[in-house]
C-alpha cells in the first residue's frame, strides 16, 4: 500500500495523469463539436426539405383545392422513402397521409419538430424518430411534413454512448501507462536516493550505478558521481593541506620551544633573562594552542576529522566535565549544579563533544562572578537532543550572539581575560560537524548556550 | 639509560638527542625508519622514541617489525597528527606512549620516565606507599599514619596515579589523559584545582608534604628519603 502510494505521489505518475486528463477532455470536445456541426449541418438539410415540400403542397392546396393536396399527399405518401405526411382537419383526425396516427407533439406550431412514431416494416412495428414542421392550411386544416431521421439518431445514440466508455478507458491506459512509467523512474530513483544516503551516512566511496542505456538518468548518475568524484578529491586534499600544515607548522613551534628549553635549562639562575624565557615558552604554548584549536576548527568544518562518529551520551559527557570543573567553580565561590536527566545518546565524536561541553563551562565559570551559578544539563527535548549550559553572569548581548561565534572575536569586556578567542568558533563548528544546532540565549540574567542535536539524523535509513 | 631516537628533522633530532644527553642518557639516532629498525634490532635500549612520519620506513611499520622480532623495548611515538584515531593507531601498532608536536621537553621526560619504570617487573600490587602514606587499593581506603583519608572516586585515582609514579613528575597532561581520559588542553588549568584539593587532604596538618609542584613540569609525589 505504502509502495503503490509512493508511486501515485512521483512527477511522472502526475505528469502522465495530467496528461492523459487533458487528453481526454480535448478529444471529448472534438468529437462532441464534430457531431454537432454534422447534426446541424443534417437538420437543416432536412429542414429546408421540409421547408421546400410545405412550399409546394401549400400551393397545390391555394390551386386545387383539399382534393388536389389530399391526391398529392396520397401520391407522395405511395412512394415511400423518407417522406412522411399527414392531413388533418381542425381536430386533428387524419385525411390523408401515410402517418397512421396524429403524433404528440409538445412544441408550439411555427419551429420544426422532432417526435417518434411507429411504422410497419417487413411486417414488425417499429418506432422510429422524424424531424418535421406543422403547417395550418388556409380553412383550418393542419398540415405535418416531416422526414424519418431514425439513422441519424442512432448515429447521435452511438455518439453519446461510446463516448464516455472512450474516455474511461483513455484514462485506465493513460493510469496504467503512467504507473509503469513512474515504477521505472521510481526504481532509478531509488537507486540515486539509497546511494545518496549511504553517502551521507559517510561512505564518500560509493557512486551511482550508470547503466548502459545513457538515458537522462544515466546522465544524472554520471553527473552526481563526477561531483562525487570532485568533492572526495577536495576532501582529500583539504586533509592533505590539514596534514601538511599541521606537519610544517608544527615541526618549526617544536623546534623553537626545544631551543627556549634548552635555553632555559641553561640560564636557571639568572632570573631576569629566565623570566624572559619562560615569558616566551609561554607565548609559544599560547601559539600552540590557537594552531591548533584553528586547525581542529578546520577539520571539523571540513568534515575530514579521522575519528568515527559513535554512540556519545551527552548526560555521561556532561557529568564527566562538571566532575573536572567542579573544583574550579567552587574555589572562585560559583555555584556549579549538574541535572542528570537520564541517557541522551546521540552519534557523534566524543573527543569534540566533550572539548566543546568544556569549552562551555569554561566559559561560564569565567565570566560568572563570584556568587554567582552556572548549572549544567543533558536532555531530551523535542527539538533533539541538548546539552545546556546556563550562568548568571553578565550574559551576552543579543547584537553580538552571532559575532561571538566567528574565530578570534572577542567581546570588548573579555579582551583581557586569556584565551585564544576560539572557544565558541570550536564550539560552532562541532555543532555544525554534528550537524547540531549551537543556540546563545538570555538566561536573564546570564547566558544560556544549548547544543541540540537534531533527531533527525538518527532515523534509520529505508 | 640507553635510549634511541628516530626522527627525520634533522634539527629537532640534535635539540631532542642533546636534551636527553643532558639529562643523563646514553642516545643513538637515526635519521630514516630503515637504520632506525636496524638499530632497535642489534642493540639493547631502554626505551625507543620513534616520529610517526618517517622516510623510507613509516614509524607505524617501524614499530610493528620490532614487535614481530620479539623487541619488547617500550616505544613512544611522536607526532605532528594530533586527532585521537591516530593516537589510537600509534597504540595499536606497538607503541606504549604518543606525544603530539609540538611537546615541551619536561613533558617527553616524564613519559620516558614513565614509560622506562613501566619496564621494570610489577608485581600485582594492592597497596602503594609513599612516606607514611598508604592507599589500599582493594578497599579503596587511604590513610596518612594512623589518620584515615576521605578521597572522592575521582581523587582516588589521582592519586594512585601519582602513587604509582612515585618520585616521577608526572605531568598536567598525562594526568588529564590518565585519570579523566581526556585528549585536549582545557582552557584554564583545571588539573590544579584538583591537585591544590587533594594536597590539602593528604598534606595539610602533617609536618612533610608528599605532594609537591615540579616548576614548568608538574607534579611529584615523594617522601623526603
Amino acid at each position: 500500500m505504502a509502495r503503490l502510494l509512493s508511486l501515485l505521489r512521483t512527477q511522472a505518475f502526475r505528469i502522465v495523469l495530467i496528461y492523459v486528463v487533458m487528453f481526454a477532455v480535448s478529444v471529448s470536445a472534438i468529437v462532441a463539436f464534430t457531431y454537432w456541426n454534422t447534426a446541424r449541418a443534417l437538420n437543416s438539410q432536412t429542414d429546408q426539405i421540409i421547408e421546400a415540400e410545405i412550399t409546394g403542397l401549400s400551393e397545390q392546396y391555394q390551386r386545387q383545392g383539399l382534393r388536389g393536396l389530399t391526391d398529392v399527399i396520397v401520391g407522395r405518401s405511395v412512394r415511400g422513402g423518407q417522406g412522411l405526411y399527414l392531413l388533418a382537419d381542425e381536430q386533428r383526425r387524419p385525411i390523408a397521409g401515410n402517418l397512421d396516427a396524429w403524433p404528440p407533439l409538445k412544441t408550439h406550431r411555427s419551429s420544426f419538430i422532432e417526435f417518434a412514431y411507429e411504422r410497419r416494416i417487413g411486417g414488425q412495428l417499429e418506432t422510429r424518430f422524424a424531424r418535421g414542421k406543422l403547417f395550418t392550411l388556409v380553412g383550418g386544416f393542419q398540415l405535418l411534413v416531416a422526414r424519418d431521421v431514425h439513422e441519424r439518431y442512432l448515429i447521435q445514440r452511438l455518439y453519446t454512448r461510446t463516448l464516455p466508455w472512450t474516455v474511461a478507458l483513455m484514462l485506465l491506459v493513460g493510469l496504467v501507462g503512467g504507473g509503469v512509467l513512474s515504477r521505472n523512474m521510481l526504481a532509478r530513483l531509488d537507486t540515486i536516493n539509497r546511494t545518496s544516503r549511504e553517502i551521507m551516512a559517510g561512505d564518500l566511496s560509493r557512486r551511482v550505478p550508470v547503466r548502459a542505456a545513457r538515458d537522462e538518468f544515466d546522465t544524472l548518475a554520471a553527473n552526481l558521481n563526477q561531483m562525487l568524484d570532485r568533492i572526495e578529491r577536495l576532501m582529500r586534499g583539504m586533509r592533505e593541506v590539514t596534514d601538511s600544515v599541521a606537519h610544517d607548522l608544527r615541526s618549526p613551534l617544536n623546534r623553537l620551544r626545544n631551543r627556549l628549553e634548552t635555553l632555559q635549562r641553561h640560564f636557571e639562575g639568572e632570573d631576569a633573562t629566565a623570566g624572559e624565557i619562560d615569558a616566551a615558552i609561554a607565548e609559544t604554548d599560547h601559539l600552540i594552542a590557537t594552531f591548533n584549536a584553528l586547525l581542529l576548527i578546520a577539520e571539523a568544518d571540513a568534515g575530514t576529522v579521522r575519528e568515527a562518529m559513535t554512540m556519545v551520551d551527552l548526560g555521561q559527557v556532561a557529568e564527566d566535565v562538571a566532575e573536572l570543573y567542579g573544583p574550579l567553580a567552587e574555589e572562585k565561590g560559583v555555584a556549579l549544579t549538574f541535572q542528570h536527566n537520564g541517557v541522551v545518546n546521540v552519534t557523534g565524536n566524543r573527543r569534540l563533544i566533550s572539548q566543546a561541553a568544556a569549552n562551555l563551562l569554561d566559559n561560564a565559570i569565567k565570566y560568572t562572578p563570584s556568587g554567582g551559578g552556572v548549572s549544567l544539563a543533558a536532555a531530551e527535548t523535542p527539538g533533539g537532543a541538548e546539552l545546556r549550559v546556563a550562568d548568571t553572569g553578565p550574559g551576552i548581548a543579543e547584537t553580538d550572539r552571532s559575532r561571538v561565534v566567528e574565530r578570534f572575536v572577542r567581546l570588548e569586556e573579555s579582551r583581557n581575560s586569556p584565551g585564544t578567542g576560539l572557544g565558541l568558533s570550536l564550539v560552532a563548528a562541532v555543532a555544525r560537524m554534528h550537524n547540531a544546532l549551537l543556540l546563545l540565549e538570555d538566561n536573564r540574567p546570564g547566558l544560556r548556550a544549548v547544543l541540540r542535536f537534531s533527531r533527525l539524523r538518527a532515523l534509520p535509513a529505508e | 639509560m640507553r635510549i634511541l631516537v628516530v626522527e627525520d628533522d634533522l634539527e629537532a633530532q640534535r635539540y631532542l638527542v642533546n636534551g636527553l644527553k643532558e639529562a643523563g642518557h646514553v642516545v643513538d639516532d637515526a635519521g630514516d625508519g630503515d637504520i632506525g629498525l636496524t638499530l632497535a634490532l642489534s642493540r639493547p635500549y631502554d626505551v625507543a622514541i620513534i616520529d610517526r612520519m618517517l622516510p623510507k620506513l613509516d614509524g607505524l611499520n617501524v614499530v610493528a617489525e620490532m614487535r614481530e622480532h620479539g623487541n619488547a623495548v617500550p616505544v613512544l611515538f611522536l607526532s605532528a597528527l594530533s586527532d585521537v584515531d591516530d593516537r589510537v593507531k600509534g597504540l595499536k601498532a606497538g607503541g606504549d606512549d604518543y606525544l603530539t608536536k609540538p611537546y615541551a621537553f619536561v613533558e617527553l621526560l616524564a613519559r620516558l620516565d614513565a614509560l622506562m619504570r613501566r619496564r621494570a617487573p610489577t608485581s600485582v600490587k594492592t597497596r602503594l606507599q609513599v612516606g607514611d602514606l598508604e592507599l589500599d587499593l582493594l578497599t579503596r581506603t587511604a590513610k596518612r599514619g594512623h589518620t584515615a583519608i576521605d578521597l572522592q572516586p575521582r581523587e582516588f585515582r589521582l592519586l594512585e596515579y601519582l602513587m604509582r609514579h612515585a618520585g616521577q613528575v608526572v605531568t598536567r597532561t598525562m594526568l588529564l589523559e590518565s585519570v579523566w581520559e581526556y585528549h585536549f588542553d582545557p582552557q584554564t588549568n583545571v588539573i590544579d584545582v584538583h591537585i591544590s584539593r587533594l594536597r590539602a587532604k593528604i598534606d595539610k596538618g602533617f609536618e612533610t608534604p608528599l605532594l609537591h609542584t615540579v616548576r614548568g613540569a608538574g607534579y611529584m609525589i615523594r617522601s623526603r628519603n
